[in-house]
């Protein structure tokens, strides 16, 4: 028989009990949608952390203190200098940085350096606006991907003159200056114990990088948003009188595995902290970030395969039962269709097909209300849909195999039975 | 002519469990001859049936010698055994046995498919076949929309799908009323004179026998009688 032939044959009998049919599918659709479904939202929400990781810069290795005597990188409270655990001796130092850029001049294409001076507010009659004060080199814009809308970012001679001059975002200047051009403007910021004014040369775009959607954390509302306000390094450093670096960004060049450069640029300065009782170093990049990511995601749909698989074997017994009936049912069809020339080959094709044709139709339907479904989780989560690739193609294979498989018993007891027995059967 | 087949000392033996042995066939040799309209009569339990089933090569003797065509049926592989059904044998039931979720013309072209016939010629021929057997205009139909002789009607069109050589008919007209009997009945002699077909009837019907060209009694798993066709009222004086 052609496989055409075996193929409509298949279609034909389903199509006779199309309830029985049906119900025997959704142990199939119901496991393929389940994959599908998730696996897009996995697939989406990958898709889209990549996506705003990349804008954070994935060639950044961000290089930081860490306390020896506890994890998680030491935080320097900068309105206390005197009282913190960080001493100015601890700190990394400029030295430390040039010894690092010549011992891998191929690898480092800029320092990005950022020192906190903290939160505060800027307030002109009824208009306020909140914000956090940084000081910054140079490098500091390309390394955080900034997009200036007006003006400039700070330069290399704003921080050797110690100018006070400030780089806004353009959500500070619509809370504070609607449409009027703010650079040359004067801007009154208030931290703890400072008061200071600075002039604005500078606005940038401001873009949470989804981190707010990501955390799901914007509890404030689009007003009170503080946004960062930068500031030249040399002036932060000198309000904080502070004269190193608890932390900076190393901006590798393209091509340079930042993971595994990381993790030399750590050992290399740890040298300067191998006597240093209280602080080493730790360096960790984006990219090593979106890896755990990564791999943290496939971890979960490993889980979520495993618990679909369970589903697809109890589906695909469903499949092996109905079959069973099916054919106790045709014994006589079976019986007939032997005396008129079919071969033992034959009737078992005619069977998997059957099985098989089953569990595709169903991981089909599987694959469609999956997608559909997805597409409906991402959204509510407002990630960009997107479809898994891989993970259909699994499924059609997968609802593949499982009709072979739980075909085979079925189908191979048919061909095996004595026609005569089966044109006798009542 | 030739004999088309070729029984000889055909013995059938059933095994129902160590020591016991139901022997249903002891040494049958029969004999048919190409073109020719043999019945084989008997009462249930004669063996008739088994003997259908190893003329049909469906089921193997446990000892004798079968020829169809000069080939020994005995020396074949199961697969070998499917092909001559295919080819060589029609079956036609007691009770149709056509598949009751496809169209009188699907049934018919069944065989065909396993024949990989083209689809076009398959269903030329289907409709062909059916018009010979006077189902001509019930192509369309499925069988529970068709009586019983329409049924068996069908049934042969769909044994005759390949062109055998034998047709082996089991009791045909059993389930049809004696009207529709006679029907199917004219068929048969039609395809045995008009068409060739050498046809082996098996029944139990003295009437039926009688039309055809030669009477074989089976009685216990022997052969008790062979004679020329047309002696109805003679054989049931004998108590047959």
């Amino acid at each position: 028989m052609r496989f055409a032939d075996n193929f409509l044959e298949a279609i034909g009998s389903l199509r006779t009990n199309k309830m029985r049919s049906i119900l025997t599918m959704l142990g199939v659709i119901i496991g393929i949608t389940a994959v599908i479904a998730i696996m897009t939202i996995g697939s989406s929400m990958q898709g889209y952390l990549e996506d705003s990781m990349s804008g954070f810069g994935i060639n950044n290795i961000t290089v930081s203190l860490q306390s020896k005597n506890d994890e998680g990188p030491a935080f320097r409270v900068s309105a206390f200098p005197s009282g913190g655990g960080i001493k100015d001796d601890d700190l990394m130092t400029d030295e430390m940085l040039s010894d690092l850029k010549a011992q891998y001049p191929d690898e480092i294409k800029a320092f990005s350096i950022s020192e906190s001076v903290g939160q505060g507010q800027t307030v002109k009659g009824e208009a306020y606006a909140n914000l956090a004060l940084s000081g910054v080199n140079p490098e500091y814009a390309t390394a955080n991907s900034l997009t200036m809308a007006r003006g400039r970012f700070i330069s290399a001679s704003d921080e050797d003159s110690r100018r006070r001059l400030a780089v806004v975002s353009d959500k500070l200047v619509s809370n504070m200056f609607g449409e009027e051009n703010p650079l040359g403007k004067e801007l009154t910021v208030q931290t703890q114990g400072h008061i200071d004014i600075y002039t604005i040369v500078g606005v940038y775009e401001y873009d949470d990088g989804g981190l707010t959607a990501l955390m799901g954390a914007s509890t404030s509302s689009d007003y009170d948003t503080s946004t960062d306000v930068y500031i030249p390094l040399s002036v932060a450093q000198r309000v904080n009188n502070s004269h190193g670096y608890q932390s900076f960004t190393i901006v590798a060049e393209t091509g340079v595995n930042s993971t595994t450069f990381g993790a030399q640029a750590e050992a290399f300065l740890g040298r300067y902290y191998s006597r240093n009782e209280d602080y080493g170093i730790s360096a960790f990049s984006m990219e090593s970030i979106v890896e755990e990511v990564t791999s943290m995601l496939s971890t979960m749909s490993l889980a979520i395969a495993a618990i679909a698989a369970i589903s697809l074997l109890v589906g695909g017994i469903g499949v092996m039962n109905i079959m069973m009936v099916s054919i106790t049912e045709r014994t006589r069809e079976i019986g007939t269709r032997k005396a008129i020339g079919a071969t033992n080959a034959e009737i078992r094709t005619q069977f998997i097909v059957e099985a098989v044709v089953i569990c595709i139709v169903g991981g089909i339907i599987g694959i469609i209300l999956g997608s559909i479904l997805g597409a409906v989780g991402a959204s509510l989560l407002e990630f960009p849909a997107r479809a898994s690739v891989t993970s259909i193609l699994v499924s059609v294979g997968v609802s593949m195999a499982i009709g072979l498989f739980f075909g085979f018993y079925p189908a191979n007891k048919a061909a095996k039975l004595d026609p005569i027995d089966a044109l006798r059967y009542e | 002519m030739s004999n088309i087949i070729e029984l000889s000392d055909i013995c059938k033996r059933y095994f129902i469990g160590m020591p016991n042995e139901l022997e249903v066939l002891h040494g049958v040799s029969v004999s048919v001859k190409d073109g020719e309209f043999v019945s084989i009569v008997g009462e249930s339990g004669s063996g008739k049936s088994t003997l259908m089933n190893i003329i049909g090569a469906l089921d193997r003797p446990t000892e004798g010698g079968y020829l169809l065509g000069g080939v020994d049926v005995g020396a074949l592989t199961q697969n070998e055994l499917s092909q001559l059904r295919k080819k060589e044998i029609g079956f036609v039931f007691q009770t149709f046995n056509l598949v009751g979720r496809i169209t009188a013309r699907a049934n018919v072209e069944m065989p065909m498919t396993y024949a990989r016939t083209s689809k076009r010629e398959r269903a030329e021929r289907a409709e062909h076949l059916l018009g010979l057997v006077g189902m001509g205009d019930r192509q369309k139909h499925k069988p529970n929309e068709l009586s019983g002789g329409q049924k068996q009607r069908v049934a042969i069109a769909r044994a005759m799908a390949n062109d055998p050589d034998i047709i082996l008919a089991d009791e045909p007209t059993g389930a049809l009323d004696s009207e529709t009997g006679k029907m199917v009945m004219a068929i048969f002699r039609d395809l045995n004179k008009n068409h060739g077909k050498t046809i082996v009837l098996v029944t139990h019907s003295l009437t039926l026998a009688a039309q055809t060209d030669r009477i074989i009694t089976l009685k216990d798993g022997v052969v008790v009688g062979e004679r020329a066709g047309g002696a109805a009222e003679e054989m049931e004086g004998a108590g047959l």
